[in-house]
């Protein structure tokens, strides 16, 4: 499989955004100044007590925020990503009727579009490490690695994501995958407070979440110290999710548009 | 085989489609050869639209054999679909993007390179008489535009095999016949063209050779002029009766012609001379309230094959 045919249909997705890009990268950009803002200061004032900072690690909140929140609102945007825009694709615009009728092949359409959704998860992690630089949390080179990792975060729940949504007929079950997918995850994936304040029934489920090993993963980045073993595992974990997400997307492709 | 086209392009036989129980396409054998322009014609639910996606390589059949430009769709998907142009029976075309841009990404796809992209865009609007509409979002174009610009955007490779599907469904008399200009220019230019369409007057203005189907089967195939020569008379007499049910008048026509067909609001009568008929039946002192000769057409032939008339 050559990778040509995948790059020339990206560069839809490229142009279709073009249409929308300057609220679109507004909004990216200044989302993140406004969580970090408030969260960091506002919350991060509340909880600057002895007990906060040993289950912190040391960290102040805006520093044990910061990275959380770039893995956390990388996902939250590739789930937006690969749920209304799959359907549009499918049935409002039908885009992919429109490109399997060319030598497009299925892998091609799943992969140039998946692509895309990275490019836009990293443009939100782009976005975050700019407002973590501005709120003066980043201190070491490694913390730009969490730029990467912000990615194969969105990319590990995004991919699973779209095999769902690939096979939805209507996008009335979206808002189920918000309410007990996204918004879940987004709260208790250790974003916003350790998972070890969690209880221990739930713990499990917390470090089973992709999204915890990738805020985990950020937040050894940007605090300086990843441990190699553990990170290696994050990536390895995240990996695993993104891969077999996507060879389940490329599955329901094929079942929903080659028929 | 590249380089080299054969002059039988579409060459299905025991052709078949099921989805789950529901057999779509029933084993169909048809052929179609280079540069003729080539007709499915049949009610929705014929199966015509699923054995244009299997010919479009975008479905692969569930039995039969299959070749199309020379080469086996279920290997060789992406080969032919870089020789083909497609219009699907909806609208695919990105409205919010204008008419111009629809035409460049749609020829990236096939990896045309942008700036002969541009070009041929260019070129094709003219063609479609859409180029002071060029840099206009696709949006508020009328159906006959989009239908006009997703014809152009399927000539955007070249194509040696246009396949439409239902091109003039849902458009007023004008922009239909705007179409049919349109795709009788490119037959003349040597491209071959295979169409669906439940369009009686479609299929007899455009089509060279057509297949009535019906039910998943192939119920007949020619020319339209041998359709009607073989299902049909030369003429037909349609008359309309002061009566709430026309099968009371027709035993009384008994014998003016050789088949008749009761309709709920009409008969017709097949008749090589509708007026020497026609006077028959003033003769027995019948005064139907209108009557109408007229020549014969597909849709007589399809009444004959099915029993039916061609409503959705």
């Amino acid at each position: 499989m050559t990778l040509a045919p995948a790059a020339r249909a990206f560069e839809a997705y490229v142009y279709g955004y073009r249409r929308t890009w300057r609220g679109s990268v507004l909004s990216t950009f200044v989302m993140p100044l406004v969580y970090l803002g408030a969260m960091g200061f506002g919350i991060g004032a509340l909880v600057h007590t002895q007990s906060a900072a040993r289950s912190l690690g040391g960290m102040t909140y805006l520093e044990f925020l910061a990275p959380g929140m770039l893995a956390a609102s990388a996902m939250q945007v590739v789930i937006g990503e690969v749920t209304w825009p799959v359907i549009a694709q499918v049935k409002w615009v039908k885009t992919y009727q429109a490109m399997v009728a060319t030598p497009l092949r299925g892998d091609d359409v799943v992969l140039a579009n998946l692509a895309w959704v990275g490019v836009r998860a990293g443009m939100t992690a782009l976005a975050t490490y700019v407002a973590m630089a501005a709120f003066g949390v980043v201190h070491t080179p490694w913390s730009a690695l969490s730029i990467p990792v912000g990615i194969l975060t969105g990319l590990a729940v995004g991919t699973p994501v779209y095999a769902f949504a690939i096979t939805r007929q209507n996008e009335s079950s979206f808002s189920l995958v918000f309410r007990f997918g996204t918004v879940p995850l987004f709260l208790f994936s250790g974003t916003f407070f350790p998972v070890s304040q969690l209880p221990g029934v739930v713990r499990p489920l917390a470090y089973a979440s992709p999204l915890w090993h990738g805020v985990d993963l950020c937040r050894a980045l940007v605090a300086g110290h990843p441990a190699l073993r553990m990170s290696l595992l994050h990536v390895a974990y995240l990996g695993a999710w993104a891969a077999v997400g996507f060879v389940l997307s490329v599955r329901g492709f094929r079942k929903r548009m080659v028929v | 085989m590249e380089g080299h086209l054969p002059d039988v392009l579409v060459r299905a036989r025991g052709l078949t489609k099921r989805f789950g129980s529901f057999e779509a396409v029933r084993g169909i054998d048809l052929d179609v050869h280079r540069a003729e322009f080539f007709g499915f014609l049949g009610p929705n639910g014929a199966g015509k639209s699923s054995t244009m996606r299997m010919v479009g390589c975008v479905s692969p059949p569930t039995d039969g054999e299959l070749s199309i430009l020379g080469m086996d769709p279920r290997r060789n998907g992406p080969e032919i679909r870089a020789r083909l142009g497609v219009v699907p029976q909806d609208d695919t075309l990105d409205v919010e993007l204008t008419c111009r841009e629809n035409l460049v990404l749609y020829a990236r796809y096939f990896g045309i390179p942008r700036r002969v992209a541009r070009s041929r865009a260019d070129e094709l609007l003219e063609f479609v008489q859409l180029a002071e509409r060029a840099g206009d979002k696709v949006e508020p174009l009328s159906g006959g535009m989009k239908r006009r610009l997703t014809i152009a955007r399927s000539l955007v490779n070249e194509p040696e095999l246009l396949l439409l599907d239902e091109p003039t469904t849902g458009l007023d008399p004008q922009a239909r016949h705007l179409v049919w200009d349109k795709l009788f220019r490119l037959k003349t230019q040597g491209v071959t063209l295979v169409l669906t369409t439940h369009y009686m007057d479609e299929a007899e203005q455009l089509c060279d050779r057509l297949v009535v189907m019906d039910k998943g089967l192939i119920a007949a195939e020619g020319s339209p002029r041998d359709l009607i020569g073989r299902y049909s008379t030369r003429e037909v007499v349609e008359l309309r009766f002061d009566t709430p049910d026309h099968g009371d008048v027709a035993p009384k026509l008994d014998g003016v012609v050789e088949r008749m067909e009761v309709l709920p609001d009409r008969i017709l009568l097949y008749a090589d001379h509708g007026e020497a008929a026609l006077a028959q039946v003033h003769e027995r002192g019948l005064n139907p309230l209108s009557a109408l000769v007229r020549r014969s057409t597909l849709e007589d032939v399809f009444l004959r094959l099915t029993g039916r008339t061609l409503v959705d």
